[in-house]
Formats: structure tokens, sequence, C-alpha cells
């Protein structure tokens, strides 16, 4: 009852602070969106630039945060012998419980890690992201994508691996882990505890606002857009969207209502089945064109016709969408691998590490495969979710429909992914009581109906920017922690191979 | 040597019935007891990252929780009948979770009610019981 009655003030505190801006948003139209847009464009925006601070290749503008990922990717694959290819059995058996103890069922499995931090980045960038790719880039952009994801691997490996090793276990038994813990503790454990702190806290900056901006806004205004496009309905009243939208996260993330969270998290893997399955039956349907259309990609990899840039253009293309897509390296995931109960935190890294291969590899190249197939990249000026949904509805017509539903699902679960992403950054920085966490939730919440109301150029910017901003601090800790964790590596493949790593099955 | 029966138990009116059958055979045969409880529990399930920061709290809690309001009283309960008898809590599938335990304790017979399930999934993958006449290895008894 109690707590029923906290909920609701909470919910009418909520509504309370967003009437002025409904009420301004609603009369004065693009308003405030010019207001909030200004703002960050003049505060925010030299950090923006910094961020993405681009040097230009054959007239293409290279991000060297996207080169700084990426041979991040390639280092750890060469430390870490390429486990990534080496160790996908390994990984199988954990997913499948050989190696987990019977006399302890009820524990988070690794399976449940794994989809729990899936959900936060399948989503918008497997749909939209990998059109934009393709549209820009050619269908060689493909190629260069897959490459990135399965480098990419290395990096979710040792993220995730050292999220366990240095999470926090509390008396109660809950856990706190992710990047800015093992950024804390583990360079506080090698003598530089100051250093440590100021990357832990940069980090967990960097994530609240990639949290309410990715992870929040951008999703939210993206699912507005596809479900007006598609039903007609909301079209000038993003707010009342945003609002019905937030409720539902509000409901999930301060109501702690397990009801509906319980429903996405049952309709989300359906959808993602469902639009995997569409897209394996367009590829089967058309399987004496899979020769072609891989000719076409690789081809469009090397030589590229008529590509902004040619194979330098491409290969940006295919990277960037790839480092959007399964954020490897940026640090998010770990924070809900860390959850997991396991005496090895490098069991996680192997379970962890098939992330950007389910999501990058798998989920993405059937998009493009689509894309190519039915020729839908040569339709001029179509682009993003537009050209994956013409793409499908060339031969189904109902796709689109589907497609609505499956952005709206896929945005919500990584709403609730990401708010909770920024709220262990929160709790990091400001303690963790209730009340910080409410104050958190309740400005998640006014967040989503900002993004569902305005188109927010700089802001989307801004909290891409961020997202990418974490992996500035967490990939120098993967450099600094990677000899260690290759001893660790060495020591629990040995005693994998000498069996005192039991098997149960 | 001495057998071992094994009930599952859920706390309801009518599985008490399976547990007065299986106290008399075990009074008949002179065989040890052991009360068993499954929580429901798949490692497939899907959960949100603050379920998954939770789960070994409320693991915990859920298996105190069955201690104290079903099998802490159903021992208290039979603790005059003078026969061995112990208890078991444990999260998983019923029927993989019951043969589970048989297999380990050298149980030598299964008893189980007819656990009430009407829903759609009994329907179409079939009810707890007659995947663990499917599945066990062992005699199994069940009381109506």
């Amino acid at each position: 009852m109690k707590k029923k009655s906290i909920i609701g003030g909470a919910l009418a505190l909520l509504l309370l602070m967003l009437m002025p801006m409904l009420a301004f948003a609603g009369e004065a139209g693009g308003g405030i969106d010019a207001l909030v847009n200004k703002i960050f464009h003049t505060v925010l925006g030299p950090f923006v630039s910094l961020i993405f601070f681009s040097v230009s290749i054959n007239g293409v503008s290279f991000p060297l945060i996207v080169a700084w990922l990426l041979i991040a990717a390639v280092v750890l694959s060469i430390k870490f012998e390429f486990v990534q290819f080496k160790g996908v059995k390994h990984s199988i058996d954990l997913l499948r419980g050989v190696y987990s103890d019977p006399d302890n069922p009820g524990e988070v499995s690794h399976f449940q890690a794994l989809c729990t931090a899936l959900s936060g980045t399948v989503g918008l960038g497997n749909i939209a992201g990998v059109a934009v790719a393709v549209s820009l880039g050619g269908p060689g952009a493909t190629f260069w994508m897959i490459i990135a994801g399965l480098f990419g691997m290395a990096c979710k490996f040792t993220e995730c691996t050292l999220a366990v090793k240095y999470r926090n276990e509390y008396p109660d038994g809950t856990v706190s882990g992710g990047p800015m813990y093992y950024l804390s503790k583990g360079m506080s454990d090698k003598g530089k505890p100051g250093l440590g702190k100021a990357m832990g806290v940069f980090f967990a900056i960097m994530c609240i606002f990639g949290a309410m901006g990715g992870g929040n806004m951008f999703q939210g205004n993206q699912a507005h857009q596809m479900f007006s496009n598609t039903f007609g309905l909301f079209v000038d009243s993003g707010w009342l969207f945003g609002l019905i939208l937030a409720i539902l996260v509000g409901a999930v993330i301060i109501g702690g209502i397990k009801s509906i969270a319980k429903v996405t998290d049952k309709i989300v893997p359906f959808m993602a089945v469902l639009y995997v399955g569409t897209a394996a039956i367009i590829i089967l349907v058309n399987i004496a064109q899979i020769p072609t259309a891989i000719g076409v990609i690789i081809a469009g990899a090397f030589a590229p016709k008529a590509i902004a840039g040619g194979i330098v253009g491409v290969l940006i293309q295919g990277l960037k969408r790839a480092a959007f897509s399964n954020e490897a390296g940026v640090g998010s995931a770990a924070i809900a691998h860390a959850a997991v109960r396991t005496r090895e935190p490098l069991t996680e890294g192997y379970v962890a590490m098939l992330g950007p291969f389910i999501d990058t590899v798998i989920i993405c190249t059937m998009t493009a495969m689509v894309i190519v197939i039915t020729g839908a990249y040569n339709i001029e000026g179509v682009s993003g979710v537009a050209l994956t949904a013409a793409a499908f509805q060339s031969v189904f017509p109902w796709f689109g429909t589907l497609l609505a539903g499956a952005v709206l699902l896929f945005a919500f679960s990584t709403m609730i992914s990401w708010s909770y992403y920024g709220l262990k950054c929160w709790t990091y920085l400001f303690g963790e009581s209730k009340t910080s966490e409410l104050i958190y939730k309740a400005i998640f919440c006014i967040f989503v109906v900002i993004g569902c109301s305005a188109s927010l150029g700089p802001v989307i910017d801004f909290s891409d920017a961020a997202i990418f901003a974490m992996s500035i601090s967490n990939v120098i800790g993967l450099y600094m922690f990677m000899g260690e964790l290759k001893v660790d590596m060495k020591d629990y493949q040995a005693r994998l191979a000498s069996g005192e790593i039991k098997r149960y099955k | 040597m001495t057998e071992t029966i094994l009930v599952g138990i859920d706390g309801t009116e009518e599985n008490r019935r399976a547990v007065d059958y299986a106290i008399k055979e075990a009074k008949q045969g002179n065989a040890k007891l052991i009360l068993a409880y499954v929580i429901k529990w798949s490692p497939y399930s899907f959960q949100t990252a603050e379920e998954n920061e939770e789960r070994h709290m409320r693991r915990e809690e859920e298996i105190q929780t069955v201690h104290k309001r079903v099998l802490d009283p159903m021992l208290e309960s039979l603790a005059s009948e003078g026969l061995d008898i112990t208890g078991v809590v444990r999260h998983g599938q019923v029927a993989d979770s019951l043969i589970y335990i048989a297999k380990k304790h050298d149980v030598t017979d299964i008893v189980v009610g007819r656990i009430g399930e009407k829903s759609i999934n009994t329907l179409v993958f079939g009810s707890v019981v007659s995947k663990l006449i499917q599945l066990s290895h062992i005699p199994v008894t069940i009381v109506p």
C-alpha cells in the first residue's frame, strides 16, 4: 500500500513538472525545440566536435573515435589469441549450462545475462543503421561491418570479464558492476587510485548523458516517427505519445511493475525471432541469388562503384555502423553482464563476446542481405528505416506494420536497459539511496517526453558523442588491464583442460 | 537397503493426500521420506537487468518463504510419525527437478499428487505428471 502511494506520488510529481513544458510545446510548436536545440548547440557543440573529431580521407570524413574502437578491437583480438574464434564452442557450452553447478539452480544464468545485455543493443541499429550503411557505402559496407563485428567480440570479452572481476557485492546479495567500478577499483589495486577514480567518474557522467540521449530520447524519437508514419497516429502530438511511453517506462523502472517488463520481455525476443525469421525466408526463397549477392557485397567492399571516397568510404560506413550497433568497447553492456552469478569472471567474458556476433554478424547481416537481394538499395532517395521497410515490403507487403511494432518494442526495451546503465552510474556518483534513485528515474521519464516531442538534431549528436566518450576511458582501462587478464585467461584455460573446472553435462 | 520415497509437495490441500499416502507406504516398508518443493524457475527466461542484479537475494527469499510457509510446518506436523523425514527446496522445472533429487538421493519411489494444471500450456506440452512418467527411471505413484 505504501509503495503504491509513493509510485502515485512520483507519477503525479512527474506530471506536474511536465505540465508547463507540455503546454508550451503544444501551443508554440517548434518554440521549445528551437530553444533546446540552441542551448545544446552553443554549450555542447564544441564537445561533440571534439569527440567526433574527424580526419578527411579521400574526401570522406573519418571520425577518429571509430578508429580508436577498431584499433582496440584488433589489439585485444591479438592479445587474447583470437578467443572469439577459438572460444566459441566453450561459450556455447557455458550458455547451455554445461559448467553450471546443478546443485545451485535458480541463480542468474549466463543465458539470461546475455539476453538482458542484448536487449540493450539489438534495436534500431540493426534495422535502421544497416540501411544507412548500405545506402551511403553501398553493399560492400556489409563486409566491413561483419569484420568489425568479429573483432569487436574481443572488446566485449575483455570488458565483461573485468566487470565481473571488479564488481561490488553487497551483504544482501545484490551486485553492482561495470566500467566505473573496474576503472576505480582495479586502478586503485594497481596503485593509481586517483587516476582510476577520475576515469570512473568520467565514464559514469558520460554514461548518464548517453542513457538520457541515445538510450532514451533517440529511441523515443525514432519510435514516434515510425509509429506516426505507419499508423498516422500522434502525428502532431508527439508529446502525448511521449507521455504514454514515459508512463509505461515509469511504471517499470519507478513502479517496479514487473508485468509490463515481463510482457515486453516476452514480445521482444518474439519480435527479434520474427524479424530474423522473415529475413531468413526472404533469403531462402531467393537462394539462387545468394552467390550473386555475396559477389556484390565482396566486390563492393574492395572495388566499389560510385561511392563517395571509394574503398575508404565503404570501409568507414561499415565500421561506423558496426560500432554504433554492437557498442563493443563502449562498456555499456558490461554493466548488465556484471550481474551474473559465477565464480569465474572469464566465463562471462566468453558468453558476452557472443553479443556482437549475434548483433552485428547475424542480425545486421540478415538485414543487409535482404536489402541487397531485393535490390532495394538501388532505390533512389530512400535511407534508414524506410529503406529496410521497402526491402522487406517488396516481398511481404504487410511487413511495415510489423516493423513499426518491432521498432516500438525494441525502443522500449533499449530504454529500459539504458535506464539501468544510467542508474548504476548515477548511484556510483551519488550513492545508493532510494531517494537518489527516484530522482534519476523521474528525470529519465521526463526525457522520454522531450525525446518524443521534438526533432532534436543537436541533442542526438550530443548523446551519440556521450556514448562514444564512454569508450575513451573504458578503452584506456581495457589496455591497462589486458596483461593481467591474459594471465587469468591462461590460468582458466589450464584449469579447464585439467578438469579442475568441472563439466556437469 | 532402506528404501527412500520422494514426495513432491506444493502446499495445497489436494497435495496433502499424496503426503499421507507416502507416509503410509514409508511406515509399511520402513522407508525414509524426502519432501521436495520445487520453485518454478527457468534459466532461459528473460529478465531485466534490475531483476538480474537482485536475483541472488530473491532466490534466498523464495527459499526462506517456502521453508516458513510450507515445508517447516509440514515437517513439524509429521514429527510425531516417527519416520526419517527430510525436506528439500529446489529451483527448476518440476519434473526435471524431482528426477534430479531422486537420482541424487537413491530414491526408490516418487509420489506426487495430480497437479491441477489446466492451462493451454498443459494441453500442448503435457502436464508435469506426464513428463515425470516419461522421464522417470523408477516407479512413480500418482495419488489422485
